[in-house]
């Protein structure tokens, strides 16, 4: 489903990522861990498409068609969905019609017929119900005045509504306490199919608690430099970061620059 | 009645058309009127004739050049003889038939055939302008011309020395009047030159609540000049909000004040709309002259082509314990030019006030001008002000989520640029107005070209 070859990224001349090397296939769920600063959200960015990122080597094929090529709105369309670390706030943009606008287009590149509004709003509220949103939120700004965990909410809320093949989620966790991160884990668990992929971009072991990945990877200095299964994640939420990096540095004559160590 | 101008009446390019204009309903109504207004007129037109026309030399005109006002061939806009329009052609500017009290005003005549039966309702008395002067109300009398400021702007005095139509409203003590009171003023004439100077009273007795919306239409294209007045007087504990929407002609000249006086702990929101006129400007300057009182001034100006629109707003804090709020968005395409001035007066016995100021622009093009100036002048020590204005395009980030979603470039774009309009639309109470006013932004930005 997801290929990613080589992949060399860098913002205002700064290189972040190094030759990350990736591949997903439809069913699996992939956990991406790593110290701050090692590259996990410039990862999802690169893959949602935010131009603020240079590429400047490598590939990513998803579904036979380079990513990379295509507009952010294109790859939204074919089934990748970022959940934002930080959603922003839209104040003026009502959350039903810009949902309603996203809903269509996704369904209009899939060659399916645009709903209606009351099929469509009763779609909307029994995706509501699983993330135990109020309805309220349906008739306010997109993001504005919502609480950090109304927000992360919302993003698996959007993704269950447009219902992606890839969905990656950036930190999802992240400020969530621990009742918001069971009904996120499990809004994002209901949407686990064979035929679509999740890749989940943590700095904390909790989450994977309730979403069991199929692989963990470990990024680091814009690469990943280990791959393991779940166990993976408790051994770094147990010892750290740092032996992994000891045990790196040592297999390496490459000096990783930047950030040493996890915060 | 109706008059025919003389043709050298309406060739004449200078204030001398002005002149001439003041001169002709002078002598018609000398003796009908009450000898009050006459000296009312007289003063009036004695500072128009000190003051003139501003140029751009001057600080308060610096980007507003009225010389194209000047140099039009000025005559009343009722003298021209157009067959009336029926009240279905008055439809689109009823904010869909909203249940409201209202007065039309055709080329500046009020016109009760096209205007509710009733003006006076319970807790509210509402004379046309006219009508008031003729009967000689005495509340009128007592307020009209008191706070406007006649000896400082020359098209306050304009207006002053052309005092003939309008409104009166007063609201009873303690009245709430659910129904907004609308003032529609439609120009039928599209005669270069066909002025308006329409005059609005509006007294609020202590403790009332109203909603006052006056709006701005035209029924054809043309080179028409409005110039109105507005004097809001307002009791103890008064409520007042205060819309004025303008949507005139692309061509038009528009020019607006709006002078407001607030007693203790009465509350003012005045809304200002500006969205047609070739040139327009807007002043509001209330006066918060007892201790409590609030006002919120909220703005939005949609511009293109070579249109001009400058909003000069002036809040005096006299009084401690007084918050302001002002709030403009301004949204420039084309060879647009805006200007956005915002002074804020705190006295020096005007402590614990509290007054913010937010003025954003979105530029569209690489062509428009905008230029805005806070203007803070403090004399107190304990006080908190704060102003802000900003200019640019839109935000990156807004844009790239509304894209990851699968909303195209432009698409989130022009989204992006109605909500940036509906921010402040959404400040309107009226429903049904807010409503026409979302309706007009989603036209302007978000339907697809040629759809």
């Amino acid at each position: 489903m997801l290929e990613i070859k080589n992949l060399h990224a860098q913002v205002e001349g700064k290189k972040i990522l190094k030759g990350l090397n990736l591949t997903i296939q439809p069913g699996e769920v992939h956990a991406i861990m790593g110290p701050n600063g090692s590259g996990k959200s410039t990862l999802a960015q690169v893959l949602a498409g935010r131009d603020a990122y240079d590429v400047t080597e490598g590939k990513v094929i998803y579904n036979g068609l380079d990513l990379l090529d295509m507009e952010p709105e294109e790859r939204a369309r074919a089934g990748v969905f970022l959940a934002f670390q930080y959603p922003v706030e839209i104040p003026g943009v009502n959350s039903t019609y810009f949902l309603k606008a996203a809903f269509n287009e996704v369904r209009k590149h899939r060659g399916e017929a645009e709903l209606d509004a009351i099929d469509f709003l009763n779609l909307v509220k029994e995706k509501m119900k699983v993330l135990e949103l109020p309805q309220s939120l349906l008739n306010r700004p997109v993001n504005e005045g919502f609480s950090g965990g109304e927000k992360k909410r919302n993003e698996i809320f959007q993704m269950a509504v447009l219902d992606p093949k890839l969905a990656i989620l950036d930190e999802t966790d992240s400020g969530l306490d621990i009742d918001a991160l069971r009904l996120v884990a499990e809004g994002v668990n209901k949407l686990k199919r064979p035929d679509n992929a999740q890749l989940i971009i943590t700095h904390y072991q909790r989450l994977l608690d309730y979403i069991v990945p199929d692989f963990v990877h470990v990024l680091y200095d814009g690469r990943i430099i280990k791959t393991g299964e779940k166990r993976l994640a408790l051994d770094l939420e147990e010892r750290g970061y740092d032996w992994l990096l000891a045990e790196y540095r040592s297999q390496t004559t490459e000096t990783p620059s930047g950030l040493v160590g996890a915060r | 009645m109706t008059m025919r101008p003389s043709t050298e009446g309406v060739v004449t390019g200078s204030d001398d058309a002005f002149l001439a204009s003041y001169e002709q309903l002078e002598s018609r109504d000398h003796g009908v009127v009450p000898p009050w207004l006459i000296a009312l007129r007289r003063a009036g037109i004695a500072h128009f004739g000190e003051l003139g026309f501003p140029t751009t030399e001057d600080e308060e005109w610096r980007f507003t050049n009225v010389g194209a006002i000047a140099s039009l061939p000025t005559h009343p806009a009722h003298s021209w003889d157009n067959p009336q329009p029926a009240a279905r052609e008055l439809e689109r500017f009823t904010f869909g038939q909203m249940p409201s009290i209202r007065l039309v005003f055709i080329d500046g005549c009020f016109t009760p055939s096209l205007s509710s039966t009733e003006l006076s309702a319970e807790g509210v008395e509402i004379h046309s302008l006219k009508n008031a002067l003729q009967a000689n109300v005495d509340w009128v009398q007592g307020h009209l011309g008191r706070y406007s400021g006649a000896d400082k702007n020359a098209f306050v005095a304009l207006n002053t020395a052309m005092v003939e139509e309008g409104a009166a409203i007063r609201i009873l003590p303690n009245r709430r009047i659910e129904k907004p009171i609308h003032l529609l003023f439609v120009f039928n004439t599209t005669q270069r030159g066909a002025s308006i100077h329409p005059r609005i009273l509006i007294v609020a007795e202590r403790g009332s609540d109203a909603r006052v919306l006056e709006s701005y239409e035209c029924l054809q294209e043309g080179e028409t000049f409005t110039n109105v007045v507005t004097e809001i007087v307002m009791g103890e504990g008064t409520r007042l909000e205060h819309c004025r929407l303008q949507l005139e002609s692309k061509r038009a000249f528009h020019v607006g004040t709006i002078h407001a006086h607030q007693a203790r702990s009465s509350h003012l929101i005045t809304h200002s709309i500006s969205l047609g006129a070739k040139l327009a400007r807007v002043n509001i300057n209330p006066v918060l002259d007892a201790e409590g009182c609030e006002c919120t001034l909220n703005g939005l100006y949609v511009v293109d082509g070579g249109q001009l629109v400058d909003h000069h707003t002036a809040i005096h804090h006299s009084k401690p314990h007084c918050n302001s709020h002002e709030f403009y968005h301004g949204i420039l395409d084309g060879k647009a030019q805006a200007v956005f001035n915002g002074k804020i007066f705190v006295r020096p016995e005007a402590q614990k006030t509290d007054a913010k100021q937010t003025n954003r622009n979105l530029l569209l093009s690489d062509e428009a001008t905008i230029h805005t100036k806070p203007q803070l002048e403090i004399f107190a020590d304990d006080v908190k002000c704060t102003h802000g204005a900003t200019v640019g395009q839109l935000q990156d980030e807004a844009v790239f989520y509304l894209r990851s979603r699968g909303i195209g470039k432009d698409a989130a774009r022009r989204m992006l640029v109605h909500a940036f309009a509906s921010d402040i639309i959404n400040r309107i109470s009226i429903e049904p107005v807010r409503t026409e006013l979302d309706q007009i932004m989603f036209d302007l930005f978000e339907r697809e070209p040629g759809v």
